[in-house]
């Protein structure tokens, strides 16, 4: 049933998800599994027991050089300097006016060495920006199509993974790595993830037989789990459960950090960085419109591009929505205006005429467990 | 998939079963699992409403996407599945039986757009 546009590009683990029955969709141009048996089950696997998402569609950026952390400093959000081997980040890189180019994970494999994760819709746009803004002693190399990336999230995550190593992951801190061997394969292991449960993030070569291995090998020792494979369709809900940010929707070029909600991330004392400037002025002038995360108090489901509305006035719009399929009712993300983003507001989504009602709320945090 | 040969289809991916004056509409197989996971069905016609084919009488709700509905052939509403409030699952399950969306009656005798199963399988090349 599945259609095969030759000019999509294929994840070295394609026709893993086609024996598994997948439903194929064409994505930041990848064909990628949107869904294996059902994106509502495949939600619940990860939420109550594991599941193995394959990301290889994400980029992969690596800086090198005495003046790479420089570098990283100057185009990124975030303190780097705050990082050690062995840590990674949450950052993301501005334009001068402080528009979102990409969000983006900072690994520091060493003083002279960090790799850049970054969203697989912008990996040729995110490069030409970096190339744009390169620096003497930085080298960069875009090396995307030479990872598979596999992200196996849930709570039984780290007793599957232990199995397959003889690395002590209990000891892998979040948001920290290791270089180590996984199935006989050697791989970044990374306790980072994008559905709020315990997980593991696994850079490996790219190379088909190496990636096979490590995917039948997680697969196999998942039985006794119920692992389920999960498509990019539970990855979106999962997400969105938490209320992280989905480049594209949530954050794009229009938007500035601050209005974002990454204040956390905006690192405004580490000195001068592209954009700095214009989100400090966002900052002191206090933004007009702010992200939010809501959820319908009745049945609907808000989509992208949806009318918010409160008191007869029309405030904002959706950047993304679901059912969502731990709590069974429709949630969402949006802009609104700032005086309509405190917790507990209400405020009404439009879903085809009609005024939903819904309350601002404050996402699960990310769990530390 | 599954296209019983009782039924007729029609190119935008509902089915008709007529019994006596009833006509039962509902989507395919094809296009339950087309949309995946079934979370929310919100029917706009009410009983009594007299709809024309090509008429949409409401809108349903994957986890990824929203469809409306389009009536297959005219008719006045005379029933809505109600069971669909608390379990929508049940187009994905059972799209022929209890997954049913509305039942017609006066049902426009001009079916001729519809297509028996043999036809609609071989449209949607399952």
């Amino acid at each position: 049933m599945t259609e095969t546009t030759s000019d999509l590009k294929l994840t070295a683990l394609n026709g893993a998800h086609k024996a598994l029955g997948a439903k194929m969709v064409s994505f930041a141009g990848y064909e990628m599994p949107v869904y294996y048996k059902g994106i509502v089950a495949e939600h619940k696997a990860v939420r109550e027991s594991v599941g193995m998402f394959d990301v290889s569609h994400m980029g992969e950026v690596f800086v090198t050089g005495p003046k790479a952390l420089d570098y990283v400093q100057k185009i990124t959000i975030n303190d780097a300097s705050k990082l050690a081997d062995g840590k990674a980040q949450y950052s993301a890189m501005c334009r001068l006016d402080g528009g979102i180019v990409d969000d983006l994970l900072v690994y520091q494999l060493a003083e002279d060495r960090y790799m850049l994760v970054i969203n697989a819709a912008n990996i040729d746009k995110d490069f030409g920006w970096m190339q744009e803004n390169s620096m003497e002693g930085a080298n960069l190399s875009n090396v995307s199509d030479e990872y598979t990336l596999l992200a196996i999230q849930g709570p039984h995550s780290l007793d599957l993974l232990s199995k397959l190593t003889d690395v002590n992951l209990n000891n892998i801190e979040f948001y920290h790595f290791i270089e180590g061997t996984l199935a006989g394969v050697q791989m970044i292991i990374s306790r980072t993830g994008y559905t709020g449960e315990l997980g593991f993030e696994l850079y490996l070569s790219s190379d088909e037989e190496e990636s096979k291995r490590v995917w039948e090998a997680v697969m196999e020792a998942g039985q006794e789990f119920d692992i389920q494979p999960v498509g990019l369709g539970a990855r979106d809900t999962l997400r969105m459960e938490m209320g992280y940010c989905l480049y594209g929707n949530d954050i794009t070029e229009e938007t500035n950090p601050i209005e974002a909600g990454l204040s956390w991330i905006t690192k405004l004392d580490k000195g001068s960085f592209n954009g700095s400037e214009a989100i400090a002025r966002v900052e002191e002038e206090k933004p007009k419109r702010k992200l939010i995360a809501f959820k319908l108090e009745e049945k609907g489901i808000p989509r992208q591009g949806y009318k918010i509305m409160a008191e007869g006035e029309e405030i904002g719009e959706v950047t993304s929505g679901t059912m969502s399929p731990s709590l069974g009712i429709g949630i969402g993300m949006g802009y609104v205006a700032s005086g309509y983003s405190k917790k507990g507001t209400t405020i009404n989504i439009v879903v085809r005429e009609k005024e939903i009602p819904a309350l601002v709320h404050r996402p699960p945090s990310i769990k530390k467990p | 998939m599954n296209f019983p040969e009782n039924l007729k289809y029609a190119k935008s991916h509902e089915w008709v079963r007529t019994e006596g004056d009833t006509t039962t509409i509902g989507i395919t197989d094809f296009a339950q699992s087309e949309l995946g996971d079934i979370v929310f069905v919100d029917i706009t016609a009410a009983p009594g409403d007299t709809l024309n084919a090509g008429d949409v009488f409401g809108t349903i709700e994957a986890v990824k996407t929203v469809s409306d509905l389009y009536m297959p052939i005219g008719g006045t509403i005379s029933e809505i599945n109600d069971g669909l409030g608390d379990a929508p699952e049940s187009i994905n399950n059972d799209p022929y039986e209890d997954g049913w969306l509305i039942k017609i009656t006066n049902a426009s005798l001009d079916d001729g757009e519809m297509i028996d199963a043999a036809a609609y399988q071989e449209m949607v090349g399952a």
